[in-house]
């Protein structure tokens, strides 16, 4: 094992190689500086982008009439009063710009007669959201953002690398620490600019829709680096994640397209639809949103009339054959492979964890409280408030990722290169320690996953999430304060680790958040404290003091009062 | 009694000299060999070295390696109650047990300090 740290030096330093971080490196780029791009798993093929099904949500008005105003609205709506406007309207109004531009760098954006086309989705006023394909946009827009960056040689990108903590000289952040999964070395990269773009956490809950490099990364580096989060409380789950029977090859996701165009029945045990119930009537339509939906799922199986796997029934009985057929032909096919005729079945759906509406704080530049450490996509809190309209994280990620990208060409312009920051402690954890007792890390992480499904899901109450904060602060006390395998290139025993101590981090901050509102709005539903109250048409921000979780509350915006 | 896949595993650092491991592992109709892999981490060795990001997508086409001499997505491949073996790319460089250098050279980290 290599002890003896690679030291790497550049301008710009982008962690993650989804969409927001691929985009940040290419603007990066094409405004001079250097960038290494970095991701813990390949280039652009790890975290959200890749897994995203089809919808990204732009006024682009090609098809029929629409202005960035209306989109911007609805993302008010749905974020329940608590978008930060601001970030809501860079998303909207700068989203058609860079829709755009990917369809020269050559995406392909679906036409109808020659104009780019754009389907409904619920939540927005008429028909707003872009795609390639049905089920494959997330991988076309990876794989245009991945060639595009073939045209800079400005950047070098570097896969197998995991960033452990970012470095900071003289409070501001320089750089980081990874360790080289390839090799097991440590190694000690130094920046002008930082651009953290590691996505969300979804990996914190048992069913989740995202990569398993998904646990929240960019909060954890963030906040130990004196980065404020805020929103926390708000993780977004999406109702209609496949649950049964259990099928190969197929993203969980996979049903939200088949929804935008057939519709579909959401049904219970007695089969008769129930979203009525909930306030949404559907009638053959796809119109609930994401928190309703959700909420619905889960109140019909406390009722006892859930599916028999603890979820709902999702049906297209009633479509005709050579409807689904013309809709989703090859897709049909490989369902048929797996046992699943959809003209003679229902399939069993419920919620999974898919975004997180909290993150970094930022201001419209993406630039966070510490100067150096800016912030791009999901890992940007505020954006979407309480909860997050369909098509938006894309769009955010594209526009937020651009956004970030000028910010730190500008910074590394004006800024020297910085003094060598103090990098031994983090050096001196990646050491490790032998440990006789060490404790299965895999099974840790499932059992982190299993505490925050079961606690900190959807649905929340004050003995539940401080049953989760002592269970959380057990698995801490196992963890211990260093790795304690050897350091050998690809020891998954040491990426767990690292993992966990995020991840656990994390997971206190958004328990912690969630417990601390006592009201429900949006995705965050407490059963002990039922509607949305006034009072709480506030932010929660959290920091790091001395190890510990700290929140703090600011009033939102006052445009949006809460209803 | 419940049916098990029995995964023979290869193991090791240096393609000339490793070892394989034989996992009895539950088996559930409808699932994959990345799913049979995983359970071995969990249940029984975390060490196991897999490269996947997706886990059931087939979008992140990380996790390719050979069942039983052939290249396969091990997020595709199903897992059958009989004898698998499971090995690592043949034609790629190995890092460790069932990962290998997949990744084209633009966008691997240059090891060489300058």
């Amino acid at each position: 094992m290599s002890t003896e740290p690679m030291r790497v030096e550049t301008d710009v330093l982008v962690i993650g190689s989804g969409a927001a971080g691929m985009y940040a490196a290419i603007e990066v780029a094409r405004a001079g500086p250097r960038v290494l791009l970095v991701d813990r798993s390949l280039i652009g093929r790890g975290g959200a982008t890749v897994m995203a099904q089809m919808t990204v949500a732009v006024a682009l008005g090609d098809e029929a009439p629409d202005h960035w105003s209306h989109h911007y609205q609805d993302t008010l709506t749905a974020g329940r009063g608590l978008c930060n406007e601001a970030l809501a309207r860079l998303l909207t109004e700068h989203g058609p710009d860079c829709i755009r531009e990917m369809e020269d760098w050559g995406v392909g954006w679906a036409r109808k007669d020659g104009k780019i086309t754009s389907a409904f989705a619920p939540g927005h006023d008429r028909p707003r959201c872009v795609y390639v394909d049905f089920l494959n946009t997330g991988p076309a827009v990876s794989k245009t953002l991945r060639s595009a960056l073939y045209r800079f040689k400005e950047v070098c990108r570097a896969g197998d690398l995991c960033v452990v903590d970012l470095l900071k000289s003289d409070g501001e952040v320089t750089g980081a620490v990874a360790w080289h999964m390839g090799s097991g070395a440590p190694v000690v990269i130094s920046a002008k600019a930082t651009i953290v773009a590691t996505g969300g956490l979804t990996r914190l809950y048992r069913r989740n829709s995202a990569s398993a490099n998904m646990g929240g990364d960019g909060y954890a580096l963030s906040l130990r680096a004196g980065a404020p989060l805020i929103d926390m409380e708000f993780v977004q789950f999406f109702p209609i994640g496949h649950l049964a029977p259990r099928l190969i090859g197929m993203d969980p996701i996979m049903w939200d397209p088949f929804r935008y165009k057939l519709g579909g029945k959401l049904l219970n045990n007695r089969g008769e639809e129930f979203t009525q119930a909930y306030g949404v009537p559907e009638d053959g339509k796809y119109v609930i949103t994401r928190d309703v939906g959700t909420y619905a799922i889960l109140k019909e199986v406390e009722a006892g009339r859930g599916s028999p796997h603890g979820g709902a029934f999702l049906s297209f009985q009633h479509v005709p054959e050579a409807k689904l057929r013309e809709a989703f032909g090859p897709v049909i096919d490989r369902l048929a492979a797996n046992g699943i005729d959809l003209t003679k079945m229902p399939i069993e759906v419920a919620p999974i964890a898919h975004y997180h509406m909290g993150g970094v704080q930022a201001d419209v530049r993406m630039e966070t409280e510490v100067p150096g450490l800016i912030v791009a996509g999901e890992a940007v809190g505020g954006a979407n408030g309480a909860n997050r309209l369909s098509g938006n994280a894309i769009t955010e990620a594209l526009v937020f990722g651009r956004q970030a990208g000028r910010t730190a060409a500008e910074r590394a312009k004006i800024m020297q290169a910085p003094s060598p920051a103090d990098a031994r402690a983090t050096l001196d954890l990646l050491r490790g320690e032998v440990r006789r007792d060490a404790p299965n890390t895999a099974e840790m992480i499932q059992s982190l996953q299993a505490i925050m499904a079961d606690d900190v899901g959807p649905l929340r109450n004050e003995a539940g999430l401080k049953r989760a904060l002592t269970r959380i602060g057990e698995l801490d006390a196992m963890l211990g304060e260093r790795p304690f395998d050897k350091g050998e290139p690809f020891d998954l025993t040491r990426l767990d680790w690292l993992d966990l101590r995020t991840m656990l981090c994390v997971a206190r901050a958004v328990t912690q958040a969630a417990l601390n509102r006592t009201e429900s709005r949006g995705a965050h539903q407490r059963e002990d404290f039922p509607g949305m109250l006034p009072e709480w048409h506030v932010n929660q921000t959290i920091r790091l003091n001395d190890g510990r979780i700290d929140i703090s509350q600011t009033k939102a915006a006052v445009e949006m009062a809460a209803q | 009694m419940s049916e098990t896949a029995t995964l023979k595993v290869w193991r090791g650092r240096d393609k000339v000299d490793g070892r394989y491991e034989t996992h009895e592992v539950p088996f559930e109709p409808g699932q994959s060999v990345l799913d049979g892999l995983r359970w071995i981490r969990v249940h029984k060795d975390p060490t196991l070295a897999i490269r996947y990001s997706c886990i059931n997508a087939n979008a992140c086409k990380e996790c390719m390696m050979e069942l039983d001499g052939k290249t396969v997505y091990a997020c595709t491949a199903r897992l059958e109650p009989r004898a698998m073996t499971i090995e690592p790319l043949s034609n790629k460089k190995l890092v460790r047990d069932l990962v290998t250098e997949i990744a084209p050279p633009a966008e691997r980290f240059a090891i060489k300090d300058k």
